[in-house]
């Protein structure tokens, strides 16, 4: 086992538990919106992506990498705009408006 | 460590730190566009970080004009293709679009594995360290691509959605998930491409035949299950490329998408394991029709009733379900409420955690219909207040109001319910007196207590709203 791999294992084993925790405390309601946003992080397979571009010369490399690029950005670009979407959606009442500044921009894309 | 290598990990952490605060930040209704917004910044540091390193050519990265182009035609086309979905959407279809969302991400994460290992697993003899995750990689995200689509196809319809099983099927399914493990293995014993291929066509017809029978009600807890395995398929690909960002994303999604997986299934009383074996509401739901006395005596009342005893209520209490969002009643729903809140009446909408098609879903239909979210109530907050509610108006909602789940012996024992039956008067907007998802009668239905307004959600809704307003004008 190289010392890279136990780095990267750890990293891997501490981001699980970092993400147990900030998930298990997310309210029922946000749910639907917290899946979409993390269905988006993981669009950042397009960083998987640009680096295979990277470390190919072949027709085929070019085509797979085509097509690794279109599915990631796809991911990454339609899931933030559709989570943003989403939670654009959620007002605050319209008589006791908590956070006037917040109103302001919710109400753009709504 | 050069310069340029040490800048990119340090914006790598950056945008790490930047997930992990967006996914907190998405806590609180107040914060959580704006943890989308820091998330999605994180998101693009990283890229344009890693575009940055392959550009400058060290570590051995070296873009072709080629590839710049199959890379940038590549984004562009798959950016167009997101934004457009994502822009044009209706809110009712967007669960299954997540999951079209999900099917690519996990494809991507399996293409990328299959090119590096194209590039050094062949012909050297590699080590386990970088076969077992690519391997891992091209299998998971494989499973997670086809099993992704075949979800967003039953939930848009083009798939059926009822547990589609043939016979031969199970064993079909066990065997490419058997024929997917034993190219794992022999891709760890004896790199080679054909082994890979192996791997990702068993992994491709497992996905599909995973998601086939399982029931369209279910779907919810698929694509939350299949959104975790893209992380896990994204986190292999980052110990493929040993790159930081794609382990620690890929691990905080498989975490998370676990843990909402199991909250999801909680909510429905059912093992996550029981939902993948799938079949529910076939075979064994014949054990659940035991509590049923058949068609239990009814009685039925009128829009013009209803909407007086909604008029002249003091705390009203909608429970809105599956089938509101089925006939896209829920802007009809949101304006009866604001016209009964208008008249000093509590309004408040119960909402069940499984109700619509995904945890969650329900809150964003009705806070698109306009709906203050202090007025959405979970479960939990809202069971105590049906004891003072005058009127209980059930849209769409049958077997998460069935009492019956409180006894045992039947099909739903246990699962948690909306305390419906103890409202002063209920009121149930249906359709006709179909059996829930369950197969299941309610006895909500044939409590004294209870009117039926036979009628499609969204034209009861309509008709009610009009007699509430003329009864109140």
């Amino acid at each position: 086992m190289t010392p890279e791999l136990i780095n990267d294992l750890g990293l891997f084993v501490l981001a699980l538990l970092v993400g147990f925790e900030v998930i298990s405390k997310i309210p029922a309601t946000l749910h639907t919106p917290m899946m979409s946003g993390a269905n988006s992080i993981h669009g950042v397979i397009l960083v998987g992506a640009v680096l295979i571009a990277g470390l190919v010369d072949s027709p085929i490399g070019y085509v797979l990498t085509f097509i690794a690029a279109a599915f990631a950005a796809m991911n990454v670009v339609g899931g933030y705009v559709v989570t943003d979407r989403m939670l654009g959606m959620f007002k605050a009442p319209r008589a006791k408006a908590p956070a006037p500044s917040d109103n302001a921009d919710q109400e753009t894309s709504a | 460590m050069s310069t340029l290598e040490l800048v990119i990990r340090l914006v790598y952490l950056v945008a790490a730190v930047g997930f992990v605060i967006g996914l907190h930040m998405m806590r609180s209704p107040a914060t959580a566009r704006k943890g989308n917004f820091v998330s999605a910044a994180g998101m693009f540091a990283a890229i344009v970080a890693t575009v940055l390193l392959v550009a400058d050519g060290e570590l051995g990265f070296r873009v072709t004009t080629w590839g710049w182009l199959a890379l940038a035609g590549g984004t562009l086309v798959g950016t167009a293709g997101g934004w457009g979905g994502a822009r044009v959407v209706k809110m009712t279809a967007m669960p299954q679009l997540v999951s079209i969302f999900n099917a690519v991400g996990g494809g991507a994460a399996a293409v990328v594995a299959i090119v590096d290992f194209m590039r050094i697993g062949v012909g050297h003899a590699p080590e386990p360290a970088f076969t077992i995750p690519v391997s891992l990689d091209v299998l998971i995200g494989a499973v997670t691509f086809s099993g992704s689509l075949i979800a967003a196809g039953k939930l848009q319809g083009w798939v059926s959605g009822s547990p589609i099983l043939f016979p031969g099927s199970r064993l079909l399914s066990t065997l490419s998930a058997l024929a997917g493990l034993a190219g794992v293995v022999i891709v760890v014993a004896n790199p080679s491409t054909w082994a890979l291929m192996v791997v990702l066509g068993a992994s491709l017809a497992f996905g599909v035949l995973m998601v086939l029978p399982i029931g369209g009600a279910d779907m919810p807890v698929v694509v939350s299950l299949l959104n975790a395995f893209t992380g896990l398929a994204v986190a292999m690909a980052g110990f493929v490329l040993s790159n930081d960002i794609l382990i620690i994303a890929g691990a905080l999604v498989g975490a998370s998408g676990a843990i909402l997986t199991k909250l999801m299934a909680d909510a429905m009383n059912r093992s996550v394991m029981a939902i993948m074996v799938g079949g529910f509401g076939t075979g064994d739901s014949a054990a659940g029709a035991a509590g049923a006395e058949g068609a239990a005596d009814v009685r039925s009342t009128d829009v013009d009733d209803v909407a007086i005893q909604l008029a002249y209520a003091s705390k009203v209490i909608i429970v809105p379900g599956y089938g509101l969002a089925a006939a896209q009643a829920q802007r009809e729903a949101g304006e009866l409420g604001a016209v009964l809140a208008e008249r000093g009446i509590t309004v408040y909408y119960a909402i069940h955690p499984v109700a619509g098609r995904m945890p969650g879903h329900m809150n964003v239909l009705l806070a698109e219909a306009d709906v203050p979210y202090t007025q959405l109530k979970e479960m939990d907050e809202v069971n105590p207040e049906f004891d003072t509610c005058d009127v209980a108006l059930v849209v769409g909602a049958n077997d998460v109001t069935n009492p019956a789940a409180r006894r045992e012996g039947n099909a739903i024992s246990g699962m948690p319910i909306l305390d419906v039956d103890k409202a002063r008067s209920i009121v149930v907007v249906k359709r006709g007196m179909g059996q829930g998802y369950a197969g299941l009668q309610n006895e909500l239905y044939s409590d004294p207590k209870t009117g039926m307004l036979f009628a499609d959600a969204k034209k009861g809704l309509t008709a009610l709203l009009a007699a509430v307003k003329e009864t109140v004008a």
